[in-house]
């Protein structure tokens, strides 16, 4: 008898030092930075993060730059053909830069904005999670971000859609007048298309 | 077991020996042709015993090709706008357009030595391809109904890379300029820098002040020449040019100044001429064979410079072995621009489009502004539309004009040429027709275009159309 309570014990001991070891060693929920010994981020707070920065340069640009001296001071343009112009870039423009700046400098995530009202048509939503992830915003008023996972040319991708809102004049002007905008009814604080960020999930 | 070791010695020393005869045939460079899988495209075709200047590395697949490509031509497409850069393609949306055209790569639509397979601007795709991504056009362009994919790139309506001169927006705020606009000057010619931009203090030499020793001096016409210069009235001394480091060595006095001394001053010819056909063979970098390459048995040796002979267009008889330097054109001691403008051009060149020059009505503005019955920067000549002025301003504002001499930067597609020359006099729906229309470029643009690019009515149409919604 203690010697089946023994390899019980031991068995329950074995069991349990296994199922730590494996918790301790496996890595973390997201295993974005996460190693042996370090916790990692999870997909989503990653996400959250560079959209929180890149939202927050995106306002800045639109309503201390472009809002403030072609809007408001009139002393500049802002147009597309900012260079034959000698205008500024457009604040998609300026959001799309980085982007391409980014994804020449890392392949750890990719972003764009895209819209279910593009002017220009390749920035239509293409991939199903696209489609999914900017109908979501849409009707949720932007108030919460859409998160998915989808393959794409055989690799597996974790994918978030966030709001992006019309913050000043200018964005909304200029869609409603613009020649190839599908919609010309946007209004202030409306979601006008969505942010879209790619991490290679491993 | 005799025989066996004997098979073996033979095959191992067929295998070494072939492998060393392999090895000094590339290593040595010039025995390197045989290694040319297929014929070299005409961009390619004279430094195309530079192998390593596309093969960047022998194991490197081909991201070691793209480096070689971006290496060249990645400023120029840059500059450009290029209209599908790879960042559009390293983007894993688009996945499934990469897969039926991995434009991430260059080699994807320009395949080397092929050819066989070898369109209009090296381009190794059939010539629909377009249509692999862009099947649903008419989806928001209606009047694109119908168009045959081919003709996408090759009727003056769009390229692949470069659009600067054609995207509807540009179209649109030109269509309605005159086919020949009023004040008929190119637009450089009388530049002149910002009265309160600082200007370089040096005073204007003349012959007396030439300052090569007695013992140098050479024939008399040399001085003469140079204090006609523009070197003189810039204040450039014959040290200038023959002693390029008489700060260092004072005794040093170099006979004939090279490429590299021009380039001190004229550091944008000198670059731009590098990356022409005129003098792309001798770009820094460019190796025939390379003394550590192969256990120190060859010496470093570059590409010559280009000749008439090795040209794949009409060249003069008497031409073919001039050698392509600064001076060919330029002459040394003159330094004669009008010659270089003009006459320099038709010395090698033999094709249709330069003979019938002299015929052209553009030459005719040429002899009339040389007569003083135009003024100056009246005359249109062969430097003006293929080696146009550029004005361009450092990061402090400084404005700077400099003369392109890459001749093929504004060639091909034509309709590069748009602004940077022809949009000075003419407006854009009569260039654009005239620069799609072949035999009128062969005979150096006398006469009306005969073919017309439909773009502009279509972007009129669009107007209208708009016009029309907006009153309704």
């Amino acid at each position: 008898m203690t010697k089946k309570l023994t390899i019980a014990a031991s068995c329950t001991a074995l069991a349990c030092a296994g199922v730590l070891a494996m918790g301790l060693g496996s890595p973390a929920k997201a295993g974005l930075f996460g190693s042996d010994d370090k916790k990692g981020v999870s997909y989503e707070t990653f996400t959250d993060m560079l959209h929180l920065v890149m939202a927050s340069d995106r306002e800045v640009y639109t309503k201390m730059v472009v809002g403030r001296l072609a809007a408001k001071e009139k002393v500049i343009k802002a147009s597309e053909h900012f260079e034959d112009e000698k205008a500024l870039p457009l604040p998609a423009q300026m959001f799309r830069f980085g982007s391409e700046k980014v994804s020449s400098k890392t392949d750890k995530f990719t972003y764009q904005l895209l819209s279910l009202w593009p002017i220009n048509k390749q920035n239509a939503p293409r991939t199903d999670i696209e489609k999914k992830g900017l109908a979501f915003i849409a009707e949720n008023k932007g108030e919460k971000p859409f998160y998915g996972e989808e393959e794409l040319g055989g690799k597996k991708y974790f994918t978030a859609v966030y709001a992006d809102v019309g913050v000043a004049a200018p964005c909304i002007n200029c869609h409603n007048a613009h020649k190839d905008s599908p919609r010309t009814d946007f209004k202030m604080g409306e979601v006008m298309g969505g942010v879209v960020i790619r991490v290679p999930m491993n | 077991m005799r025989n066996k070791i004997l098979w073996l010695v033979w095959v191992t020393a067929t295998l070494a020996g072939g492998v060393a005869v392999a090895a000094v045939m590339y290593y040595g460079g010039d025995l390197r042709s045989v290694f040319l899988i297929g014929k070299t495209t005409s961009g390619h075709h004279q430094i195309e015993m530079a192998c390593d200047a596309c093969h960047t590395d022998m194991f490197g697949g081909i991201d070691a090709l793209q480096k070689g490509c971006v290496t060249c031509h990645g400023d120029e497409l840059k500059a450009a706008n290029d209209s599908h850069p790879r960042s559009k393609f390293v983007d894993p949306r688009n996945a499934d357009r990469v897969a039926v055209l991995d434009a991430r790569y260059c080699v994807t639509c320009h395949r080397e030595h092929q050819p066989g397979i070898t369109n209009a601007m090296a381009v190794t795709l059939p010539t629909d391809y377009c249509a692999l991504c862009h099947q649903d056009v008419a989806k928001n362009r209606p009047s694109h109904e119908g168009l045959a994919f081919d003709t996408c790139g090759n009727s003056g309506c769009h390229n692949f890379h470069d659009n600067r001169a054609l995207y509807e927006d540009f179209l649109e705020k030109r269509h309605g300029e005159p086919d020949f606009k009023e004040i008929l000057l190119v637009a450089l010619s009388n530049w002149t820098p910002p009265a309160d931009q600082p200007k370089p203090a040096r005073k204007a030499l003349a012959a007396l002040d030439a300052d090569a020793p007695a013992d140098r001096r050479g024939a008399l016409k040399h001085t003469a020449d140079w204090a006609l210069s523009g070197h003189a009235a810039a204040g450039v001394n014959c040290s200038g040019c023959h002693q390029p480091r008489k700060r260092t060595r004072p005794d040093e006095w170099v006979e004939a100044p090279g490429a590299k001394v021009c380039a001190t001053c004229h550091t944008a010819e000198a670059k731009t001429f590098t990356e022409g056909k005129h003098g792309m063979r001798q770009r820094d970098g460019l190796w025939v064979s390379r003394k550590d390459d192969f256990l120190g048995l060859f010496e470093d040796k570059g590409l010559p410079p280009m000749t008439p002979a090795l040209a794949r267009i009409p060249m003069q008889d008497d031409a073919h072995a001039t050698a392509l330097t600064c001076n060919t054109c330029h002459g040394a001691h003159k330094y004669d621009v009008k010659f270089a403008q003009i006459e320099a051009c038709e010395s090698c060149h033999a094709d249709d489009h330069t003979k019938a020059f002299r015929m052209s009505p553009h030459n005719a503005l040429v002899d009339r502004e040389a007569s003083g019955d135009l003024p100056k920067g009246s005359g249109v000549t062969c430097a003006t539309c293929h080696m146009p002025k550029h004005l361009v301003r450092d990061d402090y504002g400084t404005e700077k004009i400099f003369v392109t001499h890459n001749q093929n930067d504004n060639l091909r597609p034509n309709e590069k040429m748009i602004r940077t020359v022809c949009a000075d006099c003419h407006g854009l729906r009569f260039t654009i027709d005239a620069l799609a229309d072949p035999a009128l470029i062969k005979n150096n643009f006398k006469g009306k275009p005969a073919h017309h690019v439909e773009s502009i009515d279509w972007v009129e149409n669009r107007m209208r159309e708009r016009a029309r919604r907006q009153q309704q």
